[in-house]
């Protein structure tokens, strides 16, 4: 795309030939989807890997030291155990790609009927807690900025940097600890733990969204003010629009692009975020199933579920980087 | 590094905790090992008292000392696992490097995928392979910051990898490895040990995290992890046994942050102390409001469309760059406003268009546009006025000024501008026709379909090939040119009587520079528009316009038309000409400049702001400030040797080698802070 001044200046005269609108589209979905299946292949390859490599036998540690040799035998040959390694992989890809998932050593029942259960609860924190995230930092992010340009209201920048910097470093797990404590415990306001009914979701989220909320404020006011120093706002307000028009229509969209990139790397934390976060709450998703499975070494489960978060994270950044791909015109071409 | 760190308040405070927990981890399982493990069991699962401060757990163990003991433990596997990171982190980024390019290839992907997942889910993953236990948490931890140490590292020695000096020690024939532990890693220990430090406070975090699980300290081992475990099933009834480790947990997690990012500060550039320096300026902008002067009514005669009188524009610190404008730009005229860089020409254009923000101070005696007073009550709109314009213009409302709203629609149909630089003047992200249509939207009530109709049209009367196609596009995918074109069509959107063009052509090139300068003159002459021409370039300026004012530190010192540049009287003006290479200039000898800096508008002498670079200056001009005096057909000019200057042959009137620069005019800085 980069043009020389001199063949600038002839296509400003001369009638331009139609731009190839619909390739530079085709070309990112076509590098963005052999990304997505590298990464898929690392990460179904690293999940197949967990069984083999634990230290010893993954069905004697899975049923105990008092199990019988020949159960253990009968399960290894169940989960296909004694083939070679390259014929396991391949049962395993061929496996995941049916629906089959395995099998719970310590319960039977099927690896995706565990996953089914509990992924809704799962989904639905971190889906309400990134929404509740965008839907709160947006707002106070554009206005911090708004207020604080030019170098307007030391104090309060020196406010909003302070309670972002500390309420940002502290993990999601600790403030359920400490949100448990004020609002359950002092005040009785909502239950502590559990999942039932409205309140319920009140602490959970709150302490899943905090944190990424400070972080998004903070960075989305540092965009706003680059934003606002920029010629196309001088342009826009010699437009003489309304200001709630200049920020919202010209400020927010250039700054929210900063942003995302940021807010896709926070999104793909908060999947991880919920195992912690589901097990101070007993939230009853995948978190708690995938510690309990992992002290009991229901190593099939673990499997599944570690294909689900990984899967999770990489469809997350998927779509932050085609919502990028929508909002600033110029990193699809910027790329290639 | 250490040493700018330790001079910023963040970085003291930082470091005295981080050295305190520091200590604490070293000394406290020394001292308190008894009183933490002591079983009490009169006194078993008790809250807060006297003797125990943060209670007893279900053994009858204090919490208290429990939670400092842990110090080490928790502290120290954070760090062990840092070390794991890095250490493998530098394994797998140095390794491209010295396995050559396949292999190094396959590692280089495999971290890049890595690095998209979140650590505590890689954290998670290699939990389960360790196995459950401080050993297999530790392991796990320092794992999973491997990825992202491992890029940083290849990113960092990529970059040290292009300098001349690895290239010369490569020649010299250094073996890669030698290479790698001589000369790339000794350059990137800086950042790496900001980076670690950050990462020892994630890893503290992840690993209360495992722990808190049970995936990491099992008992009767405890961390403060553990101890939250143990603590959060009584938080009903003893609420301190979970928050004494959690506290602890976020204060260390803090310290540890808290000192990296002061340690980058101190490696990076040092911040400027905005907060002192703002309230020098709100200090300044107090006082020079106090000094506003005193509207008048009276409009300017005839066809006059912008009429400016006595413009000021101040910053706060005494900075004046604009000093007592007036100037007249009638219906159909075009004016040229031409001056060196930091001779206030861009300045006056805003402030005449309303658009300079706080911290600038604007005051006019008269500015109208079509006899309309353009100077507002100040402060703009609700919400802190940013469209508002600079506070204070004219504080004191004249008669027929308007309320803000309509100013606006009437400045934004009325007015048009035309920015210096087309890449980034429009918004990236907006197509070209939305930012078009925008203007008839907002001010002529368009429909959104009618206005987008009108921007085809305007993109077609700047001569854009193929307008609708173009409305569709982003700013990037038109060249420089057109871009400028399309800007032009954006400021004739409405019917404007005035448009103000600042240095519309300096960001093209010149082929370009000859078609937009045309085409902005024929949309000028076409719609009877005025057109005010900012430049630094007088042979532009005189190719477009009627009349000329030469601006020189915030003055206008001559004034005249562009036909009699040849009889310019002020030797600044003579000197711009001067400078301008033409077709005879002999290309032996070196072009004429002006020697010396332009004014610095901080620091104004008394007399004559030129006198410093000027041949004829006296005692006079150094003294006292000439005004601008009306000579014959509209030609004004200010300075007290007119009829010496005009003694001396035009073209050798200002030859370089016979000015001496001031050499305090010379040193003086630049004004801060002023656009160009």
């Amino acid at each position: 795309m980069m043009e020389t001044p001199q063949a600038a200046a002839a296509t400003d005269l001369a009638v331009t030939p139609a731009t190839p609108s619909a390739s530079p589209w085709l070309r990112f979905a076509a590098r963005r989807l052999g990304q997505l299946l590298a990464s898929a292949l690392v990460l179904v390859t690293a999940s197949f890997l967990i069984i083999h490599l634990i230290p010893g036998d993954p069905v004697r540690a899975a049923l105990g030291l008092n199990a019988s040799q020949e159960l253990v035998n009968t399960r290894r040959a169940q989960l296909g155990l004694n083939d070679p390694l390259w014929l396991q992989y391949a049962h395993y890809l061929k496996d995941l790609f049916t629906g089959h998932f395995g099998t719970s050593i310590s319960s039977g029942l099927p690896v995706s009927q565990v996953i089914g259960q509990r992924l809704p609860f799962t989904l639905e924190l971190a889906g309400y807690s990134f929404v509740v995230a965008v839907l709160i930092s947006v707002p106070i992010g554009l206005i911090l900025g708004v207020l604080t340009r030019n170098a307007r209201r030391p104090g309060l920048e020196l406010a909003a940097t302070t309670v972002t910097v500390v309420v940002a470093a502290i993990p999601g797990f600790l403030l359920a600890v400490g949100l448990i404590y004020v609002f359950g415990v002092t005040l009785h306001w909502v239950p502590v733990a559990g999942q039932s009914g409205f309140t319920s979701y009140l602490l959970p989220i709150a302490a899943m969204a905090l944190g990424p909320i400070a972080i998004l404020v903070r960075i989305l006011r540092i965009e706003v003010l680059a934003a606002l120093r920029a010629d196309y706002v001088r342009t826009a307000r010699a437009k003489r629009l309304p200001d709630w028009r200049v920020y919202l229509l010209h400020v927010l969209p250039n700054a929210l692009t900063a942003t995302l990139t940021i807010g896709g790397l926070l999104l793909s934390a908060m999947v991880a975020g919920t195992v912690l976060v589901e097990n101070v709450f007993a939230w009853p998703g995948l978190g708690q199933t995938i510690v309990q499975s992992i002290v009991s070494k229901d190593y099939p489960v673990v499997q599944g579920i570690v294909l689900v978060y990984g899967t999770g994270v990489l469809l997350v950044n998927l779509v932050v980087d085609v919502a990028l791909a929508l909002l600033d015109p110029r990193s699809t071409i910027r790329e290639s | 590094m250490l040493r700018r760190t330790v001079s910023s308040p963040l970085g003291v405070a930082s470091g005295i905790l981080l050295a305190l927990i520091l200590l604490l981890a070293i000394f406290a399982p020394l001292l308190w090992t008894a009183q933490a493990n002591a079983l009490d069991v009169i006194n078993m699962r008790q809250g807060p008292s006297a003797k125990h401060w943060l209670g007893t757990n279900i053994l009858g163990q204090d919490i208290f000392y429990r939670v400092l003991v842990a110090s080490r433990l928790s502290v120290g596997l954070a760090l062990a696992a840092t070390a794991i990171g890095v250490g493998a982190g530098l394994v797998l980024g140095t390794a491209p490097v010295i396995l050559g390019r396949r292999a190094g290839r396959f590692i280089t992907s495999v971290i890049n995928v890595a690095v998209a997942f979140p650590a505590l889910l890689l954290a998670l993953f290699f939990a389960v392979i360790f196995g459950v236990g401080a050993q297999g948490a530790l392991l796990a931890v320092g794992f999973a910051s491997a990825p992202a140490f491992a890029r940083l590292v290849r990113t960092l020695s990529a970059s040290v990898a292009g300098l001349d000096y690895i290239a010369a020690a490569r020649i010299a024939g250094v073996s890669r490895f030698r290479l790698l532990t001589r000369h790339v890693l000794p350059n990137i220990g800086e950042p790496l040990i900001v980076n670690a430090t950050i990462a020892a406070g994630d890893a503290l975090l992840s690993f209360a995290g495992l722990s808190f699980l049970g995936l990491g300290v099992q008992a009767p081992s405890y961390d403060w992890g553990q101890l939250l475990n143990d603590g959060l099933q009584d938080i009903y009834t003893r609420p301190a046994e979970a928050l004494g480790p959690g506290v602890a947990v976020v204060v260390a997690g803090l310290a540890f942050n808290l000192f990296g990012e002061a340690l980058a500060v101190g490696l990076g550039n040092s911040v400027p102390r905005l907060g002192k320096l703002r309230s020098a300026l709100a200090a300044a902008a107090a006082k020079s409001k106090a000094a506003v002067q005193q509207p008048s009514s009276r409009t300017a005669a005839g066809d006059a469309v912008l009429h400016v009188r006595d413009l000021e524009v101040a910053f706060p610190g005494g900075v004046h760059p604009v000093r007592g404008v007036s100037f007249t730009v009638h219906q159909g005229e075009a004016v040229g406003l031409v001056g060196e860089s930091g001779s206030g020409k861009s300045l006056t254009a805003l402030a005449v268009s309303r658009l300079l923000e706080d911290p600038a101070h604007v005051a006019a005696a008269e500015l109208t546009l079509l006899g309309q007073d353009l100077r507002t009550a100040g402060g703009g709109t609700a919400g802190g006025g940013a469209a508002g314009g600079g506070t204070g213009a004219g504080r004191g409302r004249a008669a027929g000024a308007l309320p803000d709203r309509e100013l606006r629609r009437f400045l934004g149909t009325k007015a048009g501008l035309v920015f210096q630089d087309p890449m980034t003047s429009f918004n990236p992200v907006k197509r070209i026709g939305t930012q078009l249509a925008e203007v008839a939207a907002e001010h002529h009530g368009l429909s959104r379909r009618q206005a987008a109709e009108r921007a085809v049209d305007r993109l077609r009367a700047v001569r854009i090939p193929r307008p609708e196609h173009r409305a569709r596009q982003f700013p990037h995918e038109l060249s420089g040119g057109m871009r400028q074109r399309a800007m032009i069509g954006m400021a004739v959107m409405g019917e404007p009587a005035l448009v103000i063009a600042d240095e519309p052509t300096t960001a093209l090139d010149v082929t370009v520079q000859r078609q937009v300068l045309r085409l902005l003159k024929s949309i000028q002459a076409a719609g009877d528009m005025a057109l005010l021409f900012i430049s630094h370039d007088i042979t532009v300026v005189s190719q477009v316009c009627d009349r000329v004012l030469v601006m020189y530190a915030g003055k206008i010192v001559e004034t005249l038309s562009a036909d009699g540049l040849a009889g310019a009287r002020h030797p600044y003006t003579r000197a711009l000409l001067a400078a301008v290479p033409s077709m005879e200039t002999p290309r032996e000898e070196p072009l004429a400049v002006i020697p010396g800096r332009p004014a610095d508008p901080a620091n104004l002498p008394a007399g004559c702001a030129f006198a410093a670079r000027c041949a004829f200056a006296s005692a006079k001009c150094r003294a006292e400030d000439p005004a601008l005096v009306a000579g014959d057909s509209g030609h004004e000019v200010a300075c007290w040797h007119v009829d010496q200057v005009l003694a001396v042959e035009p073209t050798a009137a200002v030859p370089a080698d016979a000015l001496i620069a001031d050499p305090e005019s010379v040193n003086a800085p630049q004004v801060a802070g002023e656009p160009s």
